[in-house]
């Protein structure tokens, strides 16, 4: 197992309650930067770690820092974006249900940097439970002096709140979130102004990942340029990935980025392999609207190289026989799975979450989705195929925020890789209207495999 | 003019919520309010409801239907006493979540989007819970229940029969002091 830094603790028995948390040095974060540091100084250290937004956009964490409107006299806000809803994605609501204080230090922390002096965690609604556990854990922060008034006798206050959404996957996008926060529908707004100048309340606002916010707590504690030493080139630090699908063992695991993809597969510390002894089909690397690749794309770049987690080797060839780490959602998918089927859940996701804002995505994701339908249940026709081409094309860079190019993605990039797989939809309607057609008879590599 | 109003109990958390936001800015206790009087006046909003939400808010009756109609947790209809909402966005379908719909509509002899006729179970379909690592799963009031199998869920009906109530959003939150 590599490095762990925010899942070095998890399985210290009360590792989730103040006491435990703290013996194991947890805090120390903040006595640091508030007694020893300003805030630009964490600021700083920020930057020169490299960390990179974890939600999924991998936007350099210090860089967003520094865009804060430092001259406005307005109050300045830190938001933690915990509205995690994106398909395959679960490592934020693991990490927060274990080690809560995590978050909460990481908040203290990052809130110091920015001037905040109110901050807001925003939940997805769904996660009614953690709600709980993260107040508990807030409750536990005040009585001991790491929120509130003078924190730790220095002249810096904080007040830390949790807020719940609705059930609204387009309330991760920030400006969304921020509309979300207001008591408003979430509807993403024009940009800019970038809340980082007009946010919420109109006033200063960053608004972070879970993941992103608890990194803040090593990189505080190492210094930057030592936590800039793990993992490779511009993939800096440790990421949180959520394995799902077909394999032996599904759930959170924290790598050093740089690890190749096969050995996080098959080996036994992580995925474990695939089940039921079968083979691997695809594999979904960064959440559902990262594009999918099959199994030799995702195990090796286009140019022969061992792929690698990491931004930049997983972006390797582009769309065209890249992807991207996005959320770190890591779905795999065996080679009993229908990629047209799966492809018809994801687009039935984005058209349930579309804001309806923008026509091409409003419109454009339902009109997916029933196509997708009518291909996987026998009823399609060849040219279907470039049609949903076609719309995903119209839907991509048209809208306001990335929802749009969100839905496009998966349906581009399923017909470039498997085309073969729709087109059989079309020529063996009687087989596809069976919904477990492939687990009958197996796809892959445009061939029907007989299952003995 | 409203023929509803939150026990003394739940007031007091409505206030105590409101004052985590900014004075003037007390529009953004709304989604939060919205839970708990779902949570407090039978699983859903009715339009009574929302006009008692707005006027503890001060802002328009309309500003609370426009919010309330555009996220999926608020039901605008009634529903049965244990709300069961099967996760079956792609990771779900991998790991079974067809074949767990299926046998709860067979169990409880109501498709998806239909309430028993005794009131007590609603079987819905929603999408990812981010609960992909232990699919399939559903989601009931605000316990998540995971790596579902057929036999998991004939003894949860059961369980819910004999002790299922509505989730209780008060038991979720702190009073700040």
């Amino acid at each position: 197992m590599g490095r762990q830094l925010l899942l070095e603790h998890i399985n210290v028995p009360g590792i989730e309650t103040f006491s435990v948390y703290r013996s194991k040095g947890g805090y120390a974060s903040v006595e640091k930067a508030l007694k020893t540091m300003t805030p630009d100084a964490v600021t700083e250290e920020v930057k020169k770690s490299g960390l990179r937004g974890r939600g999924g956009a991998g936007f350099p964490a210090g860089m967003k820092w520094s865009f804060l409107d430092r001259k406005s006299t307005k109050p300045r806000y830190l938001v933690c974006n915990a509205d995690e809803s994106e398909p395959g994605t679960f490592k934020d609501r693991y990490l927060m249900e274990k080690i809560p204080h995590v978050l909460v230090e990481g908040m203290i922390t990052s809130s110091y940097a920015l001037g905040a002096n109110t901050s807001y965690i925003y939940v997805r609604g769904e996660y009614m439970y953690l709600i709980r556990i993260l107040e508990k854990a807030i409750q536990e922060a005040y009585a001991n002096g790491f929120l509130g008034k003078n924190i730790l006798g220095t002249d810096y206050s904080l007040d830390l709140y949790v807020h719940p959404g609705g059930g609204a996957y387009i309330c991760g996008e920030e400006t969304a979130l921020l509309e979300s926060l207001e008591g408003k529908r979430g509807n993403p707004r024009l940009k800019p102004p970038f809340p980082a100048v007009a946010g919420l309340y109109a006033s200063p606002t960053v608004v972070n990942n879970v993941e992103t916010i608890a990194a803040v707590c090593s990189i505080v504690n190492f210094g930057g340029d030592e936590y800039a030493k793990i993992g490779i080139g511009k993939s800096t630090g440790t990421k949180l990935i959520s394995a799902s699908g077909h394999i032996n063992k599904p759930g959170v695991y924290e790598i050093e980025l740089g690890l190749p993809v096969e050995e996080f597969i098959y080996s036994d510390q992580y995925c474990g392999g695939i089940w039921k002894g079968r083979k691997l089909k695809a594999v979904v690397a960064g959440g559902s609207s990262v594009p999918i690749l099959p199994a030799d794309l995702i195990l090796k770049t286009a140019k022969g190289e061992n792929r690698l987690m990491t931004y930049e080797s997983l972006a390797d060839g582009g769309f065209a026989t890249g992807t991207m780490l996005g959320s770190g959602g890591f779905i795999v998918y065996d080679e009993t799975s229908c990629i047209v089927r799966n492809l018809w859940t994801f687009t039935r996701f984005y058209h349930h979450e579309s804001c309806g804002q923008c026509s091409p995505c409003r419109e454009g994701t339902g009109w997916m989705e029933k196509v997708l339908h009518r291909l996987e249940t026998g009823h399609g026709h060849m040219s279907d195929i470039d049609l949903l081409v076609d719309v995903a094309k119209k839907i991509e860079g048209n809208t306001i925020c990335p929802l749009g190019d969100a839905a496009a993605w998966p349906v581009a990039s399923a017909i470039r890789h498997f085309r073969e797989e729709f087109e059989y939809h079309v020529k063996y309607p009687e087989k596809v209207k069976n919904p477990k057609h492939f687990e009958i008879e197996p796809f892959v590599s445009g061939k029907v495999l007989t299952v003995a | 003019m409203h023929n509803m109003e939150f026990s003394p109990e739940a007031l007091a958390l409505a206030k105590n919520i409101i004052a985590r936001y900014p004075e003037g800015k007390q529009k953004s206790a709304l989604l939060p309010l919205l839970h708990l009087a779902q949570s407090e006046f039978d699983g859903w909003l009715s339009t009574d409801t929302m006009d008692y939400v707005a006027s503890l808010l001060s802002i328009k009756p309309v500003e609370v239907y426009e919010v309330a109609t555009f996220y999926s947790m608020f039901n605008l209809k009634p529903v049965g006493k244990c709300l069961i909402e099967v996760c079956r966005t792609g990771p779900c379908w991998l790991r079974g979540s067809d074949d767990i719909i299926e046998h709860f509509e067979k169990k409880l002899g109501i498709s998806e989007g239909e309430t028993t006729s005794d009131g007590m179970f609603t079987l819905k379909t929603v999408e990812c819970l981010g609960s992909c690592g232990t699919a399939p799963m559903l989601q009931c009031g605000a316990e998540f229940y995971e790596n579902l199998t057929n036999e998991k869920v004939d003894e949860l009906i059961e369980k819910l029969k004999t002790s299922g109530k509505r989730s209780s959003y008060m038991k979720d939150q702190r009073v700040m002091n």
